[in-house]
């Protein structure tokens, strides 16, 4: 994969002949008909970019390997295969290709999403904190390889051995003969040429910009509303689409009447698709109103009763049947013998969840004379390709989808519904069709994240230090969907739990699933997003009944395990752990490991009118060596913010077999006013290291440290999130 | 379908449509203006902020027909100073994340600007009711601070 990524050529040639690569050149300069401001950044508007490259004076732009394209007039285009959310990954990409690549940065660096192509990129989907680190070697070999093969262009153009020339600031030059030469220039040629097998790399110690930070490619367009997101594409002739599905889970559609439907002004058709009725629209307006006037007889197949109730109850029961991930020492002759006063049990509990990012869902498709093309603000751009083509019966080097912006995806993205939904829409309509999703659509939706009840009990010994763990898990499988779960563990429900980092003699993790039909998806962290409220909630109950100080107990605990040490010390002394706090503030912890990474929190509250305000939270993480040093900081932010939405307000009741909520008025999230200042430190670590995730982990230990910063407050535990003091 | 002569960034446009659209997707669908953007219908997430008159109104829930003639000032608008200013500080501060929420922020900001000029933490946690699932607060926050200095001097 690496070597072919890396040593392809003419990719540009093949994807554009295959309409892939390029885009048309046609209305998609922006909305509006606006240019975007240079640099190009990202999605459909850069296709502009491109294609405006592509007429300069001097020949097309020629592509080194699957990520780097150089055109005549010294403009580098990074092609980015994995999909820009806000993490900073179009960004990214670029500081590890140009590290090695050593282009002129102050001119001409643009990012933009590459095409669907497994062949080139392999996986093509974004999530699991992965895009950096499971990218970094093969992006430095290939960032190498093209400035080799820019260096042996040069030699051969100088007449001199390419040993004797050197890459720099966008330039070869051959000291000895005074030679110079652009990168734009030697590009095609360069292009020719066979990818060296080894090229060398840079030593970590020396690197320049990997470490140091630059500024975002994305900003200007995201700052002057000319970056293009899913639903900013505009086609000709194309048609808006919105889709009426069950408001029951598992259901479907019995029979409709469309007849009122299709007098709203602006209706132009309305068709049945798998997953609903779909009215087509001269605009998104008529498309909502016509789905409001569709009559609609749902077979709601048997599942019209489910609430969250019945789901509850149907954990508990299937803690009975649970399967044993761990077991160490023997937990329950552990808890016999503590006694009465040194056992603690609990019950926890974590809901559903959508993943409400701010751009709500939808695709746009068009599907004509033998080919099919979807833009769409998609995790999952090589999945979505196959989607697409299974829904067209088209072969995969027919489907061509075009990655935009994505306003937010935390996981919902990832799924390809969406666009296997816009594709069947297009197909019926015979027009390109933009499907919209309203918002009630996205939270009703379904591919939450799951809910999860965890039943604990723990033994401390005499010295108050705990000598048994027992953690039962039920929730609903998400994993099961892709296949029979292995012994009957769903590792993502057990994530967390199962590695839990404490040093506990009698330990047993067991899980078991809930069939429910929901569907189920990843979340923004996924089960550690569950298992971080439950572990780190439920040791500070140890640590209150044993009479330690959390940060202490967990400092035991956590002998010889350096990363989790260094993370907890850290953030201890930045928060001021320890220290007395102003009167009605409470201060909690939490620590916890996921993707790669260690991330410890401290979270100052009050509780103000019956309201958690948490006001501070120093957040100190070790995810190994740091490309974008902001981008980590703005990840800390970003996850905080997240999983404090989740903690105070996040909940998917289901009543009747649906959803109760629909909308950001009873789907609450944060908001500025309820913004903690956060301050991020970042564990320094020796360069060359592994590298650890950075997108996920800052979302787990949030709901944990403001739940135990509420007991030291208030002495109330909250065992149940969504948090409520009442 | 009725036609309606609106004024957007100070050009004079006529659309089609019918009385009750609202002008989010006016915007959108009708004039190709995307960085309006659509989060919530309802008014809730205040991503489809825009300028009426001078003032920052959510464009989900103003009907042509109620329009007039109002001006409509977007995120696309180049002429207002505060408007300027607050892109400028956002490059500055680094905002954006996934960038969707931002051109709504920023009309907020503007609005916030143009009322207190020079306005506290506090004013600015009252003012600005858009939702950032990225979490992008403290930078909007610390951007229009940025932003105030600027258009103060």
């Amino acid at each position: 994969m690496i070597r072919g990524a890396i040593t392809r050529r003419g990719f540009l040639g093949v994807g554009a002949a295959a309409g892939g690569g390029l885009l048309i050149g046609f209305d998609l300069l922006g909305c509006g008909g606006k240019r975007p401001a240079a640099p190009a950044t990202g999605g459909a508007t850069e296709a502009a970019g491109a294609a405006a490259t592509t007429a300069a004076p001097g020949g097309p732009p020629a592509d080194l390997n699957a990520w780097i394209r150089i055109a005549p007039d010294d403009t580098i285009t990074f092609l980015v295969h994995e999909s820009e959310m806000g993490q900073g990954v179009l960004t990214s990409f670029a500081v590890i290709l140009g590290e090695e690549l050593r282009p002129d940065w102050n001119k001409g660096i643009q990012a933009e999403h590459a095409p669907a192509n497994r062949a080139l990129y392999g996986h093509q989907v974004t999530g699991g904190s992965t895009s950096v680190r499971g990218n970094f070697d093969r992006l430095r070999a290939a960032g190498a390889a093209a400035r080799e093969m820019l260096i042996a262009a040069a030699a051969r153009r100088f007449g001199v051995d390419p040993g004797e020339c050197r890459a720099d600031a966008g330039e070869v030059v051959c000291e000895r003969t005074g030679q110079r030469a652009r990168y734009g220039e030697l590009a095609a040629e360069a292009a020719a040429l066979e990818a060296p097998a080894e090229p060398p790399l840079t030593e970590p110690e020396a690197f320049r910009v990997i470490g140091k930070g630059m500024a975002r490619l994305d900003t200007p367009a995201k700052t002057d509303g000319t970056a293009v997101f899913g639903l900013d594409v505009r086609l000709p002739g194309m048609k808006f689409a919105q889709v009426a599905r069950c408001p029951v889970f598992g259901g479907a559609v019995r029979s409709f009447d469309d007849s009122r439907a299709k007098a709203v002004p602006g209706v132009r058709k309305v068709v049945q698709v798998p997953s609903g009725v779909a009215v087509i629209a001269d605009h998104t307006w008529a498309a909502m109103k016509g789905v409001e006037a569709l009559e609609i007889e749902w077979d709601e197949r048997g599942n019209g009763a489910m609430s969250s109730g019945s789901i509850r109850a149907a954990c508990r029961r299937a803690l009975r049947k649970a399967a044993v991930a761990r077991a160490e020492g023997d937990v329950a002759k552990a808890l016999r013998a503590a006694g009465r006063g040194r056992v603690i049990e609990a019950e926890y509990e974590v809901p559903f969840l959508a993943h409400a990012p701010m751009e709500p869902l939808g695709a746009t498709a068009r599907v004509a004379d033998g080919r099919c093309e979807v833009w769409a603000a998609t995790q999952a751009p090589g999945p979505s390709q196959e989607a697409a083509a299974k829904v067209t019966g088209l072969p995969l080097d027919k489907v061509t989808i075009h990655t935009t912006m994505l306003g937010g995806g935390f996981g919902r993205r990832a799924q390809t519904d969406f666009v296997a939904e816009a594709v069947h829409v297009a197909m019926a309509a015979g027009a390109p069709v933009q499907v919209v999703w309203s918002r009630e659509d996205d939270v009703r939706g379904g591919y939450y994240r799951p809910m999860s009840l965890s039943r604990l009990a723990a033994a401390l010994g005499k010295d108050g230090m705990p000598v048994a763990w027992r953690h039962e898990i039920a929730s609903p499988s998400l994993l099961k969907q892709f296949g029979p779960l292995e012994r009957g563990l769903d590792r993502t429900a057990l994530e967390g739990a199962e590695s839990l980092p404490y040093a506990i003699p009698s330990l047993k993790v067991s899980y078991a699933d809930v069939d429910v039909p929901i569907t189920l998806w990843f979340w923004r962290s996924v089960g550690a997003s569950q298992n971080a409220f439950v572990t780190e909630c439920f040791l500070d109950e140890l640590a209150a009944r044993g009479k330690k100080d959390p940060v202490e107990l967990r400092r035991a605990l956590l002998a010889g395990k350096e990363r989790h040490l260094r993370v907890l010390d850290l953030v201890a002394r930045k928060s001021g752990w320890g220290t007395p706090l102003p009167r009605g503030r409470g201060r909690g912890i939490a620590l916890f490991e996921s993707f790669g990474s260690v991330v410890g929190q401290v979270a100052e509250v009050s509780v103000e009118d019956g309201k958690v305000r948490v006001h501070r939270v120093v957040c100190a993480i070790d995810c190994g060596p740091v490309i974008l040093p902001d981008a980590v900081r703005a990840q800390m932010d970003s996850g905080v913010a997240f999983g404090l939405s989740a903690a105070l307000h996040g909940e998917i009741t289901i009543e009747k077999g649906r959803a109760a909520q629909g909308n950001f008025d009873d789907y609450k999230v944060v908001r500025m006013r309820d913004m903690p200042v956060v301050e991020t430190h970042v564990v320094e670590v020796p360069p060359g290291g592994e590298l650890g995730g950075v997108g996920e982990p800052g979302v787990p230990p949030i709901a944990p440290a403001v739940c135990n910063a509420i007991f030291a407050l208030t002495g109330k535990r909250i065992r149940r999130l969504p948090i409520r003091l009442t | 379908m009725p036609t309606y002569r609106i004024v957007v960034n100070g050009q004079a446009r006529e659309v089609e449509a019918p009385p009750d659209m609202p002008l989010l997707w006016v915007l959108r669908d009708l004039l190709s203006m995307c960085g309006t953007k659509f989060g919530c219908g309802i008014a809730q997430c205040r991503a489809c902020t825009v300028h009426l008159g001078g003032e920052a109104v959510p464009s989900c829930q103003i009907a042509v027909e109620d329009v007039g003639d109002r001006p409509v000032t977007t995120i696309e608008g180049e002429a207002d100073a505060r408007v300027a200013a607050l892109k400028r500080a956002w490059m500055a501060e680094e905002v954006p994340q996934c960038g969707y929420c931002q051109p709504g922020q920023i009309m907020a900001a503007a609005a916030l600007l143009a009322e207190t000029p020079a306005p506290s933490d506090e004013q600015i946690d009252r003012a600005m009711k858009n939702i950032c699932r990225c979490g992008t607060y403290a930078r909007i926050r610390k951007a229009i601070h940025r932003a105030a200095g600027e258009v103060g001097r």
